[in-house]
C-alpha cells in the first residue's frame, strides 16, 4: 500500500475532532491534519438538508449517522444531538446511515470520542437547518425572523397562533444561505427536552427480531463466499499450494493467492478458497495443501518475551518524563516499596467475525463492511480496483462489535483482492479461529514501579518504568523514535502529587501484531497505578479511599502530559468526586464477611473519569466478584441510559481479561482459537452492576473507553482486602491465591 | 434428493451437502441472516434455533439431522416483534451491537416455554452457553424476569 492509504489512528482521531469542525465551520487546519493530504482539503460549509437532516414533505424526518453503530449506541445518542437543536419530536426520527464521503463526514469511529467530537458540530448542524426553517416560514408569513419559533416540528407565530409543519418549509428552507454556524444560536441546557433523558436505543426492535443488517448479511445477486487460509505465524508468507482437493470439495468455486500489504494495516496474505457457500470454502480451505515460508517470526513465544522483559527492566529504560530526582529519593529512602506488573496480549474477540463483501466493477466498486474507519476502507478498495476513492461506494453495516478490532482494513484489503480476482461480489468470512488468531492485539506489557514514602505516607518518589510492544512502533510515523507514545496515556499524568517523578520505557520486539484494544493503553496504566496506590496505602497503614484523596491533594487542573492543546487537563475534584461516589453507594468502610473483600480504582481518560468498587470473595478454591458499582464523570450525558449500557459493557469486558484468558504465543503461533481456551465472562459470572452518574454542565466526553481502566485494579485491590495476597500480573487466577 | 424439515412453520426443502451445518443453510443458501455465526462450534450461542421446541445450536447441527422436524428461527419467532421476550428486550433495552441477541433470545423463548417464572439460577443455567461481548447480561436478566410477567399477562 502507499502510504497515503494509511490513516495513523492517534493523528487520525485528533484531525477528525478538528476536521469534525472544520467541515463546517472551515476554520484554519492544524498543523497535524495538514499532513493527511485526504484532510488537508479546506471544506466548504455543509448545507445541513444535503448533510444531516433529510425532511420529506409529510413530515418523516431523517437524520443521518455520521459515525459507525458497533453497540456503543451512536445511533441514537448523535441523531438526538439533531433532533434536541432541530426542534423536532424524537417519535418522528428515522436514522440512515451516512454515505462514505469524506469530503462532508468524518466516519472515523474510535478513542471514545464519537459524542464528544461530534457535540458542537451537530448542535450547530441542527440549529442551522432549524433557523433556516424558521426564515422560510417567516418569509412566507412576511413576518421578521425573531418573531417566530421553532417547536415540535413546526415553526409558530402570533397570537392566534399559525403554524408551518417543516414538511411544508423544508424545499425552501434548504435553498437559503446557510447560516454562519460560529454564530448560529445554540440552546441554553435548561431548555434542553431530549438531550439528558433516559432514551431507548432507536435499533433495538431490529436487533431483536433479526432484521439488523451486520456486514456478515450482506447478500448481493451472484454472491461468492471466501474464507483465507493464512500463516499461522505472524508475518509468514505462502511459499507454495496445491489446491487440487480443495477444488474437489462441493460448491468450492476457486482457489486464489492473496498478496501481503504493507506496513501496519497487515495482511499477511494468504491463499483464499471461493465457494458457494460460507462452509463449502471452510471446507475447502482444510483440503487446500499450503506450504508456509514461516519466516524469522517462528521462534517467538511468551516465554522469550518475557525473558526480554525481565533483561530490559534490569536496565534503565529512555526518560518519558522527569522532575526533580526521583532516583536519588529513593536511595535516600526507608521506606521504599517495588512492584513488578504484567499484562498479556489481549483479544479484541468481536461476536461478528472479520468480513467484508465487496464487488469490482469495470468503473465503480460497492463493498458492504462492518468497519469504524469507512474512508479507509474506501481508499483500500480504490488502489486495489484501481478507481478514483468517490468510485467506491463503501456502505457501512451495522458492527458486531468494534472495541478497535475494526478500526483496521487488513480484511478489507483481503476481501478488495478477491473480489478483483473473481469479477464477482465476493465476501470474505473469517471463522472464530482465523479471528483470535490473527487479530492485532493489545501489546503484552512489563511494568516496575517504585516508590519512596514519608512518615505520613506522603509520596516522596514516583518511578514507573515500562517496557512493552508498542503500537505506535509498528503503526505511527514517529514511532521507531517515540514507541512509548502509545505505551502510558495519561499515566504519563499521574494525579498524586510528589516532588519526584520519573517515567522511563523500554521498546521489546516482537511480531506480534498489535493496536487498539478497548481503552487502548489506558488498560494497562489504570492496573499498574492504581494497583500500586493501594499497595502504598497500605504500606503507609491507611485506608485506600482516603489515602488516595489525601494524595490527589488540592482540587486543581494538572495538564496532561505532551497533550494536543484541545485536551482538557486533568481536573483533580472531578477525580476525587468519582472516588467519593462510588465509595459512598458501595457502602465504603462497613464491614465485609470473612473471605471478601473490597477494592476501590479510580482513573482519568478519554477526558472522562471514572471510579469503581469490587466487592470480591476470594479464596484458593475460586474467585467471585460479587458487584461492581462505578461512579461516573463523563460530562453531560447525552443518553444517560446509553452511557449506563456503556460502563455495563465495559465492567464485562475489563472483568473478562482480569479473571479469563491471556493470549499467548508458541513458535510465532497464537495458541488460543476459541471460546474453550479464550473464555469470555458468562452469565452466571456476571457481578451486579451499579452506574451512578455524576450531573454536571461540562461537555460530554469519552465513555465507550474510560471504565475498562479501572476494573482489573478494583478486583485486585479488593482480593488483597479479602486474602493479604497482592496480585499483580493479569489474567489472575485462583491458584495465584494458593 | 434433499433434505425436506419445516421451517418457520413452511415445509422447505433443500437441496445441500448432507453435512453442512443448518447455520449455513439458514443463513447462505435460504438468505435468512437473523440466525448468526459466531464460534462453529456450539460455544457461544449466537446460532441457537429451536429445533422441535428445544434450543439448538444451529452451527453443529448436519441438516440431514434435521430431515422432518420442526424449525424455529429469530425470524420466526414472531413477524412484528409481539413475543414476550422480544417486547421485554424492547423495553429494558438490552441489545447494543446486537449481533449475539437473536441466540440470546431465542434460548430465553425456550426457557420460558419450560419455565413459566424462572429464578436466576434457572436463568444461570439456560443462557450460559449464550455469550454477549457488550455485557449485556444483567440487562438479558431483567428482560427474562420481565417477558415472564408479560407472558403470564401481568
Amino acid at each position: 500500500m502507499s502510504p497515503t492509504a494509511l490513516f495513523y489512528r492517534r493523528d487520525f482521531l485528533k484531525t477528525t475532532a478538528a476536521g469534525g469542525a472544520m467541515l463546517l465551520v472551515g476554520f484554519h487546519l492544524p498543523a497535524r491534519a495538514a499532513d493527511d493530504p485526504a484532510q488537508a482539503q479546506e471544506k466548504p460549509p455543509v448545507n445541513p438538508f444535503s448533510a444531516w437532516v433529510k425532511i420529506s414533505p409529510d413530515d418523516k424526518v431523517t437524520l443521518i449517522l455520521g459515525k459507525s453503530e458497533m453497540g456503543q449506541g451512536v445511533m441514537t445518542s448523535l441523531p438526538m444531538i439533531l433532533a434536541e437543536e432541530l426542534c423536532v419530536d424524537w417519535k418522528q426520527v428515522t436514522v440512515e446511515q451516512a454515505v462514505t464521503n469524506p469530503k462532508i463526514y468524518d466516519l472515523g469511529t474510535g478513542g471514545s470520542g464519537s459524542v464528544s467530537d461530534s457535540w458542537l458540530p451537530l448542535r450547530q448542524a441542527g440549529a442551522a437547518a432549524r433557523e433556516m426553517l424558521i426564515l422560510a416560514a417567516a418569509r412566507k408569513w412576511e413576518v421578521t425572523p425573531d418573531t417566530c419559533k421553532a417547536q415540535n416540528g413546526h415553526v409558530i407565530h402570533g397570537h392566534p397562533e399559525r403554524a408551518f409543519s417543516y414538511g411544508e418549509l423544508v424545499a425552501d428552507a434548504a435553498q437559503l444561505p446557510i447560516p454562519n454556524l460560529k454564530q448560529v444560536p445554540l440552546k441554553n441546557a435548561s431548555e434542553f427536552t431530549l438531550v439528558g433523558q433516559d432514551t431507548r436505543r432507536i435499533d433495538t426492535a431490529s436487533k431483536a427480531t433479526g432484521a439488523a443488517k451486520y456486514g456478515i448479511d450482506s447478500r448481493v445477486p451472484g454472491m461468492l463466499y471466501a474464507v483465507i487460509a493464512r500463516c499461522p505465524v505472524f508475518d509468514g508468507q505462502v511459499a507454495s499450494f496445491d489446491a487440487t482437493k480443495a477444488k474437489q470439495v462441493r460448491g468450492v468455486r476457486e482457489v486464489v493467492k492473496i498478496e501481503t500489504s504493507g506496513r501496519g494495516a497487515s495482511t499477511t496474505g494468504g491463499v483464499a478458497v471461493i465457494a458457494e457457500n460460507s462452509w463449502a470454502a471452510m471446507q475447502g480451505r482444510k483440503a487446500l495443501e499450503v506450504k508456509w515460508d514461516e519466516g524469522a517470526a517462528a521462534n517467538e513465544s511468551t516465554e522469550e518475551l518475557r525473558k526480554q522483559f525481565l533483561a530490559l527492566a534490569s536496565k534503565p529504560g529512555k526518560v518519558v518524563r522527569n522532575e526533580g530526582d526521583a532516583d536519588a529519593a529513593l536511595q535516600k529512602s526507608t521506606e521504599r516499596l517495588t512492584a513488578a506488573y504484567e499484562l498479556p496480549f489481549a483479544a479484541h474477540v468481536c461476536m461478528e467475525p472479520m468480513n467484508c463483501t465487496v464487488h469490482i466493477q469495470a468503473d465503480r466498486a460497492e463493498a458492504w463492511v462492518p468497519t469504524q474507519a469507512p474512508q479507509w476502507a474506501q481508499s483500500v478498495i480504490a488502489e486495489i480496483a484501481g478507481l478514483p476513492p468517490e468510485k467506491v461506494d463503501v456502505r457501512t453495516t451495522q458492527l458486531g462489535g468494534g472495541f478497535g478490532r475494526r478500526y483496521q482494513a487488513d480484511f478489507v484489503m483481503e476481501a478488495a483482492q478477491v473480489a478483483k480476482a473473481m469479477g464477482k461480489p465476493v465476501m470474505v468470512v473469517w471463522t472464530r479461529e482465523d479471528d483470535m488468531q490473527h487479530d492485532f492485539y493489545r501489546p503484552a506489557s512489563y511494568h516496575l514501579l517504585q516508590a519512596a514514602l514519608g512518615d505520613t505516607g506522603d509520596l516522596l518518589a514516583y518511578k514507573h518504568f515500562q517496557t512493552s510492544t508498542s503500537i505506535a512502533y509498528k503503526w505511527e510515523k514517529n514511532g521507531v523514535e517515540k514507541p512509548e507514545d502509545s505505551e502510558f496515556g495519561t499515566g504519563t499524568t499521574p494525579p498524586y502529587q510528589t516532588p519526584n517523578l520519573r517515567i522511563e520505557y523500554t521498546l521489546a520486539h516482537s511480531s506480534a501484531p498489535r493496536a487498539w484494544w478497548r481503552s487502548v493503553e489506558h488498560s494497562s496504566s489504570g492496573f499498574v497505578m492504581e494497583s500500586f496506590a493501594d499497595e502504598l496505602a497500605h504500606s503507609a497503614g491507611q485506608d485506600p479511599l482516603e489515602y488516595r484523596l489525601k494524595l490527589i491533594g488540592d482540587s486543581r487542573k494538572i495538564p496532561q502530559l505532551n497533550s494536543d492543546p484541545n485536551d482538557p487537563p486533568l481536573d483533580t475534584a472531578r477525580l476525587k468526586g468519582v472516588l467519593r461516589l462510588a465509595a459512598e453507594r458501595a457502602g465504603w468502610g462497613n464491614s465485609m464477611p470473612a473471605g471478601e473483600g473490597r477494592g476501590i480504582a479510580g482513573f482519568f481518560s478519554f477526558n472522562s473519569y471514572v471510579a469503581a468498587v469490587a466487592e470480591v470473595a476470594a479464596s484458593p478454591r475460586g474467585i467471585t466478584v460479587k458487584r461492581i458499582i462505578c461512579g461516573v464523570d463523563c460530562g453531560r450525558p447525552v443518553n444517560p441510559n446509553g452511557v449506563r449500557a456503556q460502563v455495563e459493557s465495559a465492567v464485562i469486558y475489563a472483568l473478562t481479561a482480569t479473571v479469563k484468558d491471556a493470549i499467548t504465543v508458541e513458535r510465532g503461533r497464537v495458541v488460543q482459537s476459541n471460546f474453550n481456551d479464550y473464555a469470555m465472562i458468562r452469565m452466571k459470572e456476571t457481578p451486579k452492576i451499579e452506574v451512578h452518574l455524576v450531573v454536571n454542565n461540562e461537555a460530554p466526553t469519552g465513555i465507550g473507553e474510560p471504565t475498562v481502566p479501572v476494573i482489573a485494579p478494583a478486583i485486585c485491590n479488593a482480593i488483597f482486602s479479602a486474602t493479604g495476597k497482592r496480585l499483580r500480573r493479569l489474567p489472575i487466577r485462583a491458584q495465584d491465591l494458593a | 434428493m434433499g433434505t425436506t424439515f419445516t421451517l418457520n412453520g413452511k415445509s422447505t426443502t433443500v437441496d445441500v451437502d448432507p453435512q453442512m451445518p443448518l447455520l449455513w443453510v439458514l443463513r447462505d443458501t435460504l438468505n435468512m441472516t437473523g440466525t448468526k455465526f459466531g464460534c462453529g462450534m456450539a460455544l457461544c450461542g449466537a446460532c441457537t434455533v429451536h429445533i422441535n421446541g428445544e434450543a439448538t445450536r444451529s452451527c453443529i447441527t448436519p441438516i440431514s439431522s434435521v430431515a422432518g422436524k420442526k424449525v424455529i428461527t429469530i425470524e420466526g419467532l414472531s413477524t412484528d416483534a409481539s413475543h414476550p421476550v422480544q417486547k421485554a428486550w424492547i423495553e429494558e433495552d438490552v441489545p447494543q451491537c446486537g449481533y449475539c441477541q437473536s441466540g440470546q433470545i431465542m434460548s430465553a423463548a425456550a426457557l420460558l416455554a419450560k419455565k413459566a417464572n424462572p429464578t436466576d439460577a434457572d436463568i444461570d443455567d439456560a443462557m450460559s452457553g449464550n455469550i454477549c461481548r457488550c455485557g449485556t447480561y444483567q440487562r438479558i436478566r431483567k428482560a427474562i424476569h420481565h417477558a415472564a410477567s408479560l407472558q403470564a399477562g401481568k
